[in-house]
């Protein structure tokens, strides 16, 4: 077990220091009363500390990573040679325009590559993730349909396999949200759709391709319907990595989009953030969009704009990140890197479909299958085959989602997986398959070679112990 | 799984216990098997109004949420606040461990017996 | 350049295999005709690296980073240990994904864990949320977490940060909350004001401690006050200040936020920055976002998870109290390290001398000529000056490799002075400013 900073702290043995104060020292009439207990550690030991801690994290480079709708693709180091550039991290947000030149020319690219990739027009970069992005654009278009007049559209229509951040953005723009089911593959029922639609519509929100990895054909006809009763169409970015320089949401006939610059352009996840999450509109819209004062976008509208969603002007190391691989890979990387994606998702599932009793078929960048069939008779569930996963150095897929499907699993390799990988990951996989047969047990006792066994989470949740204070 | 005969059930999960002009509402066995290891439940407060079929509660697993739903329209007159401090109390027995009590103006239209909810469960 | 690692050969291979001739082949069974895109993204073909590099520092290099930065008003300039900046780039730490499988994230857990009872410690409240975007958007939450069915008013001192007031608005703005001003008297929170808009439908009061004026507030009276109407009292920290100044707790703060991109990260334009939310326990549900809690693991060994996972976006779906899903959870992980590297007292020292530092600039601008302070109270490491033509003068400090303080009116600037400078840089600062009065420098 690793020590806590806590308990690893000893009184005395942090020698740090700062230059010695060479004005006169002022002191606040206002004090603090209560001692301030932080840790006291010499640096080796912070340094061993972290150290350690980061040996019990798996991270892409420590195996494969095939966590569905996650985009856990290879993380260019060259971006983060351009990202802790001088010229980038001492830049305060507040200098002068005449100072801040080389920034503004990293958000224009990036606003001109976006709406490239995207078929849009204009891009707000203040988003710091996906799920803020969904937020944002949810209120652009609330006060869009107000300027229009149009204040009778109250209703978000998601379909039930969406993710969870599209139903809580909604409800955080202030929208009532109306689930309309899909098809087992997770098209889009169309007569649900229908009925659905009218005069209170204010937009529908879907991912294309859907939660499981298939591209909705119907997609043309669905924004006729939704554009015919008078709302809008709101592209949930999470899986543009499958269509780059294929297909684009703004040609699909969506209105707004957000796209996730740490899934689809390769900035890292950093264990959950810092992400990014910029947002891209049709010309109609953009007036809306959050405020800003720089120059690298047409449009700007302090009068209609919603304001402003962060302070400052988004995660901007992460966009100098995105823009850097961008640069490298250009118009025909793009394109390859969701070929290469598509080709390796359906490499995985034919491999691997018939473990889980599933005809192997089309997919896009990822797919979905059901370990209820395969493991029903074993009494062996998705979380079993996920941490006999654990095991083998293998980041298990994204599992109980979308809800839709019983016993969910799904894969998604990303195209920085090279073919043994992949082959490697499917062998495992039947490996696991087998077991569940013979001697389902282990796979229940699993994860048996990680630091710790199956947590308990009931006790975690009971007794909320959140910090290591008494 | 047990199901009380003196109970009657809205189809949702939950029961009711009709006393007079009181009514005390929990949730079934049913519900608290499907929920798994209840950590979390969020009481109404004494003289809030209840709607019948309406959700007055929420209760939470670790990996589930789900909305109670009232089986009468009328007035918390009591709640349990020993699910406060422990809402496991609903997986030991959640008949006896009752949520509200609500002294009621109506009944909700949805509620079934013992019988039928039998019936429904085993669907 | 390229990161794909597929030969021509696995291509092929990987083809036959699914019995296609192409990838194109594989995408045009899928996407129909008429949403194909046709001749090709719209942008530069790819470069190599060396090329990407070089065009990147070409572009850094059109910024002017300034050597002597005396502006704050949200982003602060202070030093980062190295610790920090060799974690900050740890492969592990920085590639993973959220910890949804705990037993290969203990890591990541336990630092965050870490980082949370360190909020705590110096806000002196019970419990923290695992990080929301930055400070701007942790007030905001924590303004729509006071309210409840019957409380809709949110008072917001006149004196928070702008940034701040626009990010609250909009989180706002279809909420139905009546969000109202508390007036600002000698660039502090007016406390009788303040009185006379306090209700039984406050549902909370939003100040921060070291307002956009850099004047440290009188936080416990706001308390007092807020807590006799059973409103929440939502304090706004810098957690540098909070060294030495009385913690949320103390000043009877339900709930603390703040920007903690002074812990160690670095200014970047904006961004990433981290957003810090502690709480009084009875308000833990509330709180947006991931929670890192204790728990122990089959075998009974001590470990952690994501727990209270129920009130989170993935399953409570339209029903969760915030959207967030993402968060800043790296650089909590470096606050972390910024906090366990200089420690309680690198801390105090470092708030100490930003504030001596700040009084010492303060002192010396308000004896020059046509200077003065303009607000009486206390400040802190920031302050207003009043003097003619602030912009020339801030132009000629930027031919200098100086950015000044900020420009906030025809006749005030708003100043921050940082452990970063010396008694030197602000006395050469101080003869700048001197000369170009006099006329003797253009």
């Amino acid at each position: 077990m690793i020590d806590l900073l806590f308990e690893l702290s000893k009184k005395g043995s942090n020698k740090f220091s700062m230059p010695e104060l060479d004005v006169p020292e002022v002191s606040v009439s206002a004090k603090r009363g209560t001692e301030l207990d932080l840790p006291e550690l010499p640096e080796v030991e912070v340094m061993r500390h972290y150290t350690a801690l980061s040996r019990l994290v798996h991270g892409v480079e420590d195996g494969p990573y095939p966590l569905g709708s996650c985009t856990m693709k290879y993380n260019p180091k060259l971006n983060e040679v351009t990202a802790s550039l001088d010229g980038f991290t001492g830049i305060h947000p507040l200098q002068p325009a005449d100072t801040i030149k080389g920034c503004t020319e990293v958000l224009k690219l990036m606003h001109s590559a976006l709406c490239g990739v995207l078929g849009m027009d204009a891009v707000s970069f203040q988003p710091a993730a996906g799920a803020h992005g969904e937020m944002t654009s949810l209120l652009v278009m609330h006060k869009y349909l107000q300027s229009i007049g149009q204040t009778q559209r109250t209703k978000i229509i998601v379909p039930d396999s969406s993710h969870g951040t599209n139903p809580a953005s909604a409800v955080a723009a202030g929208f009532e949200v109306v689930t309309i089911p899909s098809y087992p593959n997770g098209m889009v029922d169309m007569d649900a759709l229908k009925a659905a639609v009218g005069d209170d519509t204010a937009a529908m929100m879907l991912t294309n391709p859907n939660t499981l990895g298939i591209f909705d054909k119907q997609i043309a006809e669905m924004a006729k319907v939704v554009h015919a009763a008078g709302g809008l169409m709101y592209y949930d970015g999470a899986n543009l990595n499958a269509i780059m320089g294929w297909a684009r949401p703004g040609d699909m006939g969506f209105d707004i989009v957000h796209v996730n610059l740490h899934k689809t352009f390769s900035t890292p996840h950093g264990g959950g953030g810092p992400g990014s999450g910029p947002i891209a509109c049709k010309k109609f819209l953009q007036a809306y969009l959050p405020y800003t004062d720089l120059n690298y976008r047409e449009g700007v509208d302090a009068l209609n704009s919603i304001g402003k969603v962060k302070a400052f002007h988004g995660n901007f190391a992460v966009i100098v990140k995105a823009l850097t691989y961008i640069l490298a890979l250009g118009a025909e990387g793009l394109k390859d890197a969701s070929g290469k994606a598509v080709l390796n998702a359906n490499y995985l599932f034919k491999q691997i479909a018939s473990l889980y009793g599933e005809q192997y078929r089309h997919c896009m960048h990822e797919f979905v299958v059901s370990a209820s069939k395969a493991g029903e008779d074993y009494g062996v569930h998705a979380l079993d085959i996920a941490k006999a996963m654990l095991d083998e150095g293998i980041h298990p897929p994204t599992i109980y989602f979308p809800l839709i499907v019983k016993e969910a699993m799904m894969f998604e390799p990303t195209e920085t997986e090279s073919k043994e990988s992949i082959d490697s990951l499917a062998k495992t996989m039947s490996e696991i398959f087998s077991v569940a047969a013979s001697n389902p047990d282990a796979l229940h006792a699993a994860p048996l070679k990680a630091y710790i066994g199956r947590p308990d989470e009931v006790k975690a949740a009971k007794e909320m112990k959140v910090t290591a204070l008494p | 799984m047990k199901i009380l005969e003196k109970l009657q059930y809205l189809p949702s999960h939950e029961w009711v216990l009709v006393e007079g002009n009181k009514a005390k509402v929990g949730i079934s066995d049913f519900a608290q098997h499907a929920l798994g290891d209840v950590v979390y439940i969020s009481l109404p407060e004494v003289g809030d109004e209840v709607t019948a079929d309406e959700s007055f509660a929420d209760v939470e697993s670790v990996k589930a949420a789900s909305e109670v739903f009232s089986p009468v329209t009328g007035t918390v007159t009591a709640v349990n606040d020993a699910l406060d401090a422990d809402a496991g109390l609903l997986n030991q027995d959640p008949y006896e461990n009752w949520i509200m009590e609500v002294e009621f103006t109506a009944l909700s239209e949805n509620l079934v017996d013992a019988a039928e909810y039998t019936k429904l469960c085993n669907e | 350049m390229n990161y794909t690692p597929h030969t021509k050969q696995d291509e092929a291979a990987m083809l036959a295999a699914l019995g296609l001739k192409s990838v194109e082949e594989l995408m045009d069974a899928q996407i129909p005709e008429e949403l194909r895109l046709k001749g090709g993204l719209p942008l530069q073909k790819g470069k190599s690296e060396m090329e990407v590099e070089r065009q990147m520092r070409g572009i850094a290099a059109q910024n002017v980073k300034f050597e002597h930065i005396y502006r704050g008003a949200g982003a602060y300039y202070h030093y980062i240990p190295a610790t920090v900046r060799h974690i900050a780039t740890n492969t592990s730490l920085i590639s993973a994904y959220t910890p949804y499988q705990p037993e290969i994230s203990q890591g990541i857990l336990q630092a965050t864990f870490e980082y949370q009872t360190m909020m705590c410690m110096l806000t002196g409240l019970d419990a923290s949320n695992a990080s929301v975007y930055d400070g701007a958007t942790a007030a905001a939450e924590a303004c729509k977490l006071a309210l409840d069915k019957k409380r809709r008013q949110i008072l917001v001192s006149g004196a928070i940060k702008p940034e701040n007031k626009k990010v609250i608005e909009t989180y706002l703005y279809q909420m139905n909350v009546d969000l109202q001003y508390i007036p600002v008297k000698d660039g502090k929170t007016d406390i009788e004001a303040l009185k006379g808009m306090l209700t039984e439908q406050t549902a909370g009061v939003y100040v921060e401690q070291l307002n956009y004026y850099g004047i440290i507030e009188d936080m416990k009276a706001i308390g007092e006050l807020t807590a006799s109407l059973k409103a929440l009292f939502i304090a706004g920290v810098n957690p540098i200040a909070a060294a030495i100044l009385p913690s949320a707790a103390e000043c009877g703060a339900d709930i603390a936020v703040g920007e903690a991109q002074p812990l160690g990260l670095s200014l970047s334009f904006g961004g990433p920055y981290l957003g810090f939310m502690t709480a009084k326990m009875e308000h833990i549900r509330k709180l947006p976002g991931r929670i890192i809690g204790e728990t122990v693991d089959k075998n009974g060994k001590r470990c952690f998870v994501l727990t209270l996972q129920a009130r989170e976006q993935h399953i409570k779906r339209e029903k969760a109290s915030s959207s967030i899903c993402s968060n800043q959870a790296n650089c909590a992980i470096l606050a972390s390290v910024y906090l366990a590297t200089v420690g309680a007292e690198g801390l105090k020292q470092v708030a100490t001398q930003c504030c001596s530092k700040a009084h010492y600039l303060a002192s010396k601008l308000s004896k020059l000529s046509g200077w003065s302070i303009k607000y009486g109270a206390d400040f802190f490491m920031e302050f207003v000056t009043v003097s003619q033509n602030p912009k020339c003068l801030l132009e000629f400090l930027q031919t200098k490799g100086i950015l000044g303080g900020l420009q906030l009116s025809d006749n005030e600037i708003l100043w921050c002075v940082t452990e970063m400078a010396s008694k030197d840089d602000l006395d050469t600062l101080v003869s700048l400013i001197e000369e170009y009065g006099k006329g003797g420098v253009k």
